[in-house]
């Protein structure tokens, strides 16, 4: 047996070599992407007429109410709402993604738990129930556990529908946070740790200064994702009547009736803001990529000094 | 000698499950001395050095730096276990290479050798850099201070690695095979660098394959097989007149 080819057979071309030189060269073409394309185009016009000539669409009520101060005021409680229960959620999520992987079986239990329960409830439920809390327990009290109580306030007015959405928000913000930032954590080599430990760090230090910056900048792609996800969450809050983006177009609506042109306007700003999220995020990773390659062209520190160090947490 | 050794390590035992690494290991090296451990791979001179810094928990016996337990303080009634920022303390004294660098990818070659001295000696920042850039110098690695680690070549990744253990002024460093993950090429400047480092009285433990640094640099040589200290002595008596068949077939091989 020989690991040669076989020769070739001297069929189509019948006779010698045939040098594919200066040959014309036809590219392979591709028919279905042209009748595929046509079909699209025709949905997009389709869809373009209804847009456009729709009378119940009304584009001039859309305008009118476009940057209305009322819309306006909810589009800040929007990215009020997002902003806080964000931050929030991932400040816990960082807690409990470090109990979670703690050696302390009770801080790994207790963290569990908690994952559980608030990714098990859809944060509508979590919200009702917050919103509702001082039917439970009417009065919160500040002291001793078991003991005397050295200062307490009435549930209702800590509790608003501003406070109950941003709980139900970032709760479950918290548990979806503590799962990404842990596989974060997981995924920055043992080695940092121990040459972190080695340099005399506590872990404390090794945590904050060389595990934790490295996990993040892990996790801004999914984190970036969910901060778009809780923009469009925080219209849940409609429900419990807090002045959102979306309430603040439906309390408008339920007065002048033009449902479809207020939602219209809801839209749109939910699609700008989710745009500009993107873009940001974009952004932001890419500015972590370029400090990077800058850095490796030139070693000089002198003149490298003004660009943004991510690792000065 | 009758001075107290600046390392020692006393009867160290360490199982991985039910392999037994090391077996009641003890040696002394004395403040200014290169002692090399070489032998076989398996044979626990990694884990024998891990121990020291107690990255790895020792099952039995104890090292002693500067005459005191590593990971232990004396009070009036025993040893006490220590806590975290104790044993990071301790550790400060003890500088270690790891055979894969381990340089904070996310941090400038500056802010790597600075990082120690700025968060764990609250040293201030100009001062920290000035040092560094000294020691970078020294290490021919001035000219990268602002580079990332990863636009390094593994040589120079290590050579940061050295610079970044020396800025905590420690009083022994711990090499891990320094040089097992370079190309070959690339060798040479690392052990210049700890060549230099031992010309200046630098205390060190150094595991190595690299026969030729430890004829020429140790004070001492190891040769361990088996987590057991085969042989121990002067490395004209280790390399030229081996007393063990298991030291003679070792080296037969690695030379």
């Amino acid at each position: 047996m020989t690991f040669a080819g076989s020769p070739a057979r001297e069929s189509a071309g019948g006779g010698a070599f045939r040098s594919a030189e200066g040959a014309r060269r036809v590219p392979l073409r591709h028919p279905w992407w042209w009748a595929g394309g046509a079909v699209l185009v025709l949905l997009i016009a389709l869809f373009a007429r209804l847009l456009v000539t729709n009378e119940n669409m009304r584009w001039s009520v859309v305008l009118e109410y476009l940057f209305d101060g009322e819309i306006l005021g909810g589009l800040v409680t929007t990215l009020e709402l997002t902003v806080l229960a964000m931050v929030l959620g991932l400040a816990l999520g960082v807690v409990l993604a470090v109990m979670r992987l703690s050696a302390n079986p009770l801080f790994r239990s207790v963290s569990w738990l908690w994952l559980w329960f608030f990714r098990g409830v859809p944060p509508l439920v979590q919200m009702v129930f917050w919103f509702n809390l001082a039917t439970l327990i009417p009065v919160i009290e500040l002291g001793v556990p078991f003991g005397p109580a050295l200062a307490s306030w009435d549930t209702n007015t800590v509790v608003s529908s501003f406070s109950a959405a941003i709980l139900g928000l970032a709760l479950t913000e918290s548990a979806y946070a503590a799962e990404m930032i842990r596989a974060g954590i997981q995924a920055v080599p043992q080695g940092q740790t121990e040459a972190a430990l080695v340099v005399g760090m506590s872990r404390f230090q090794v945590l904050r200064r060389v595990v934790l910056p490295q996990a993040l900048r892990i996790v801004v792609p999914p984190i970036g994702n969910d901060l778009i996800s809780m923009l469009k969450f925080t219209s849940l809050v409609s429900v419990l009547a807090t002045p959102d983006l979306l309430y603040s177009a439906q309390m408008i609506y339920s007065r002048n009736y033009r449902t479809i042109p207020l939602l219209l306007v809801a839209t749109i700003w939910y699609l700008v803001l989710t745009t500009l999220l993107t873009l940001a995020q974009q952004q932001v990773e890419r500015r972590m990529q370029l400090t990077r390659a800058a850095a490796g062209r030139a070693g000089d520190v002198r003149r490298l000094r003004f660009l943004p160090s991510f690792g000065k947490a | 000698m009758s001075e107290i050794p600046l390392l020692r390590i006393e009867k160290v035992g360490k199982a991985f499950g039910r392999h037994q690494v090391l077996r009641e290991v003890s040696l002394d090296v004395h403040a200014g001395q290169v002692l090399c451990v070489i032998g076989p791979s398996g044979s626990g001179k990694s884990t024998l050095l891990r121990c020291v810094n107690r990255l790895e928990v020792p099952d039995s016996g104890y090292v002693y730096l500067e005459g005191q337990p590593v990971g232990f303080r004396w009070t009036g009634d025993g040893l006490h276990e220590m806590t975290s920022a104790q044993l990071a303390a301790q550790r400060r004294r003890m500088g270690m290479v790891f055979q894969n660098f381990h340089l904070f990818p996310h941090r400038r070659v500056i802010d790597n050798v600075t990082e120690g001295p700025v968060v764990v000696n609250g040293l201030d920042r100009a001062t920290a850099r000035e040092q560094a850039m000294g020691l970078l110098t020294k290490v021919g690695l001035a000219d990268k201070a602002g580079a990332f680690p990863e636009s390094l070549s593994g040589g120079q990744q290590q050579r940061v690695a050295i610079a970044r253990s020396l800025a905590m002024r420690p009083a022994l460093m711990l090499f891990d095979e320094p040089t097992s993950a370079l190309d070959p090429e690339l060798v040479g400047d690392v052990l210049d660098v700890m060549r230099d480092l031992a010309r200046d009285g630098m205390t060190m433990v150094v595991v190595t394959h690299e026969m030729a640094f430890a004829r020429d640099v140790a004070d001492q040589v190891v040769f361990m097989d088996g987590g057991r200290v085969v042989e121990a002595g002067p490395p004209e008596r280790i390399f030229g007149a081996p007393e063990h068949e298991r030291t003679r077939s070792f080296l037969s091989r690695v030379l």
